[in-house]
């Protein structure tokens, strides 16, 4: 992809948003935030979770009320703030990580969603598919108008998204985490899109924790750090360490800082998975996990190893196989007996089927102990509690100022931690974490990396799932690939030979898959 | 130093804000008696308060249920019809010579095992609670009609009557079982395990199983609590007549026990919420219905006036902890 010089000073810029903070009570979630994006640009915005990337959008949105003294340009016109539908005429548009599609709608009535062409009152069916058609020809989107969003993919959703953006004609595009669950087919297929609309001169706003998007997309790339504004890089500026400096605000020397440990084949096997299958999306897989060691499982997403995790761990019933803990073959009723017998899993979607957000932070981490903790009668030994919960925020660095606020109020990160912290209260002796670093920012990824490393050291058997191939090889004395239910194949690591990312992604995709990877590869150069 | 400080007052301010949000309701059901005794002269009389506590107590114990209930996302419809059930047993019971006194444990009984039956369907065979407890609203409304032929029961020696009409130290014995009822309440929600994983069930069931929640058994307790207190509801109702009715009794309670959870600011799709809440909920209801008949206000003004204080209540409640929220 040729990047077009947006930049350049003859061209007038599309948004102009100056000195925007914003107060919610006494906490400061922008001060003095400034951000210009010029027409057919791919403008990155980056960020620490936390740092004030989804205030200010919500801002540009209209979502939120900036406060007095800051101002915002649409096209060198000063725009209305605070109001979404003035912000949607005015040309921009949202696409959020969690998308807001009705699914028992068609893709051509959510792309009209709130704005049907009517006649008489009545919506015009036949007017909005008539509509609907060439913009979804322009995204070069193989399904019909017709078809119900809940026969779609994400990916496609995604699609219907951005093409919901183009009914009202938007300029300027935030994209919120686009990838964050898609595959890399449909990845690859939203880089297209992408760079089609930044060829009709409209602008993206781009956010992501994805290095390799970044150096793939963004013609300039702004940072935010504690609410505030840190600069901006050229695409010609772009480096990892300097991106990742202006994020944290220090130098992560090393990143990953396994130490590589002993092979697996002379410790211990803890656990051990015999031909489990659930029948319809996990089939037949065995493998071992060993005292001490980091086993990954990598795949592309859908190909199982969530549906494999939640197996072993009770949450769903297998079909066939057996479980082995220490050499004692489990039956698992539901999760609370994996975790009497020493098996913790941390889910992959933390808000869902993790936290309990209305909770505080002290509860959350102790839920799954109290009942042990409690004195006779059933009932809670406060004391414990505490200090239970002060010891985690501390031996886990969670950032809070009181275990007694709402886990909520926490950002990505330091939820993660929390939801760590309660499993490890658990004193597990297999650990599988599914997705540990998703939606996480870097600084926090260090720490869960340094946390798991400790884990791993402490003898617990650690099995981490992951989509994220440098992390997976980052961390992991050993890999293995799922694909269609199945185990595809396993990578050890070696001291003088590490993992290599294509020998991963040619399991993943198999042999048909090749291709898809090579073109993947081509588009991220 | 600073940082320490604004520690404090981070906290501080959490603390006024969970205040102000037990509180809840507080300043209306104030401000609604202080108004019924500038309109009426004669509400604020300890005659007069010790009658609106015997009025809101069977309700104040129903809610205490339905508030277990609500805050594991479920709903029980069927308080009113156990109710009226268990104290046609408890009259019919009351009437056997000599052992009368056993109509109270077999009222109870009655509730809890209709509570159980609730609980049981719900919890194992996976039914939707509010199509559950419709269907046993009707059924136990047709067994309650059964059990006296489809007549009123009557017992004039009742061996319990001191429950309903009787005093200890001047305070209604209706109103100690109620706040008995409250408290023991409280002690499950806060301060036992069972407590905080019917929180855990109501916020988020999914990751409630995830963390090794049994929470079949969660809700086998909180419909077992719903029918046990129907029951206790029961024995107070037939106490207070000396009769009981299948047809009649308990019509339309479960709405009066509902809208008390939900004045008190308990969250409808469960996890949030505080029996204290439920308890203010119950005494604005009766503060309501006994206000507005000293006042002299007509039978059909009171329900309309009832429903809009109801939701003008509950709308200004939201507002107020919007603006206190963050987001």
């Amino acid at each position: 992809m040729n990047p077009v010089v947006a930049s350049s000073p003859a061209i007038a810029p599309v948004l102009e948003m100056q000195n925007i903070s914003k107060t919610f009570g006494n906490t400061r979630a922008l001060t003095k935030v400034s951000l210009t994006v010029y027409p057919g640009e791919i403008h990155a915005l980056m960020g620490e979770n936390g740092a004030g990337k989804s205030t200010l959008m919500k801002v540009l949105s209209g979502a939120y009320l900036a406060d007095p003294g800051g101002k915002i340009l649409v096209s060198g016109r000063p725009a209305v703030t605070g109001d979404p539908i003035k912000a949607r005429a005015n040309g921009i548009a949202v696409i959020y990580q969690e998308l807001s599609l009705a699914p028992n709608l068609t893709v051509a009535q959510n792309m009209f969603l709130g704005e049907e062409p009517s006649r008489l009152g009545f919506v015009d069916r036949a007017d909005i598919r008539k509509r609907a058609e060439p913009i979804l020809k322009r995204l070069g989107i193989g399904f019909s108008p017709n078809q119900l969003v809940s026969s779609l993919s994400l990916g496609e959703r995604q699609m219907v998204e951005i093409a919901r953006a183009l009914t009202t004609d938007a300029r300027i595009i935030v994209m919120d985490e686009p990838t964050t669950s898609l595959t890399s087919r449909e990845t690859e297929k939203l880089f297209e899109v992408i760079a089609s609309l930044k060829a009709h001169g409209i602008a993206i706003i781009y956010i992501s924790h994805r290095m390799e998007e970044i150096y793939a997309l963004a013609d300039r790339v702004s940072v935010l750090r504690d609410s505030a504004y840190v600069g901006t890089l050229k695409r010609s500026e772009l480096s990892a360490e300097r991106l990742v400096s202006m994020m944290v605000g220090r130098d992560l020397s090393s990143f990953y800082k396994k130490e590589h440990r002993a092979a697996a084949h002379d410790r211990q096997v803890v656990l051990a998975v015999k031909n489990v299958g659930d029948g319809r999306r996990v089939h037949d897989c065995s493998f071992d996990a060993c005292a001490g060691e980091v086993l990954a499982i990598a795949g592309l997403v859908g190909s199982g190893r969530t549906e494999l995790a939640r197996l072993i761990f009770g949450a769903d019933h297998k079909a066939t196989g057996v479980v082995t803990l220490n050499g004692q073959e489990l039956s698992l009723r539901g999760p609370h007996d994996a975790l009497n017998a020493g098996i913790a899993y941390l889910t992959e979607d933390r808000k869902a089927l993790g936290l309990f957000l209305d909770m505080t932070i002290n509860e959350n981490i102790n839920v799954g102990v109290i009942a042990k903790d409690a004195r006779p009668g059933g009932f809670l030994d406060f004391g414990k509690a505490k200090k239970r919960a002060d010891d985690a925020v501390s031996s886990l660095s969670i950032r809070t100022k009181s275990t007694s606020i709402n886990a909520g109020a926490l950002s990505g990160g330091n939820q993660q931690k929390v939801l760590l912290a309660r499993l490890l209260e658990t004193k597990p002796r297999v650990v599988i974490l599914d997705e540990p670093t998703r939606g996480v920012d870097v600084g926090a990824k260090s720490e869960i990396y340094r946390i798991i490393d400790e884990l791993a050291e402490s003898g617990i058997a650690i099995i981490v799932i992951s989509s994220d191939l440098p992390e997976v090889i980052g961390i992991a004395d050993r890999v293995l690939v799922m694909r269609e239910g199945h185990i595809a194949g396993e990578v050890v690591a070696s001291p003088d030979r590490p993992i290599e990312q294509e020998t991963i992604m040619a399991l993943s995709t198999g042999p048909v898959g090749r291709d898809t990877m090579s073109a993947i590869r081509e588009n991220l150069k | 130093m600073s940082a320490m400080q604004s520690g404090q007052t981070a906290t501080d301010r959490m603390r006024l804000r969970s205040t102000l949000t037990a509180l809840g309701m507080l300043p209306v059901l104030i401000l609604l008696a202080v108004g019924f005794h500038l309109l009426s002269g004669r509400f604020l009389s300890v005659n007069n308060l010790s009658i609106v506590m015997q009025q809101a107590s069977i309700n104040t114990v129903l809610a205490a249920g339905m508030t277990f209930v609500i805050l594991t996302g479920g709903i029980d419809l069927s308080v009113g019809s156990i109710l009226s059930a268990s104290a046609m047993v408890g009259v019919i019971v009351s009437l056997w010579p000599d052992v009368g006194m056993l109509g109270i444990p077999a009222a109870i009984a009655v509730g809890l095992g209709c509570g159980l039956i609730n609980g049981v369907i719900i919890a194992f065979l996976k039914l939707p609670p509010f199509i559950v407890t419709l269907g046993s609203l009707t059924a136990m409304r047709g067994i309650a009609r059964l059990l006296g032929n489809d007549t009123t029961v009557f017992n004039p020696d009742l061996p319990f009557d001191f429950i309903g009409n009787g005093n200890l130290f001047g305070v209604p014995w209706l109103a100690i079982i109620a706040l008995v009822t409250i408290l023991v309440s409280w002690v499950i929600l806060k301060r036992t395990v069972l407590g905080t994983w019917i929180y855990a069930v109501g916020g988020n069931v999914e990751a409630a199983r995830l963390t090794g929640i049994k929470v079949p058994l969660v809700l086998l307790f909180v419909y077992s609590m719903s029918g046990l207190l129907s029951g206790l509801g029961g024995v107070m109702s037939a106490a207070r007549l000396y009769a009981a009715n299948g047809l009649q009794l308990g019509q339309a309670y479960e709405l009066d026990a509902i809208a008390a959870v939900i004045l008190g600011g308990t969250s409808f799709v469960g996890g949030v919420g505080s029996i204290w809440g439920t308890l203010i909920g119950a005494l604005i209801i009766a503060v309501l219905s006994n206000g507005l008949i000293l006042v002299g206000v007509s039978d059909i003004w009171q329900y309309i006036i009832k429903g809009l204080v109801i939701i003008v209540a509950v709308g200004l409640d939201r507002y107020r902890l919007r603006g206190l929220s963050r987001t």
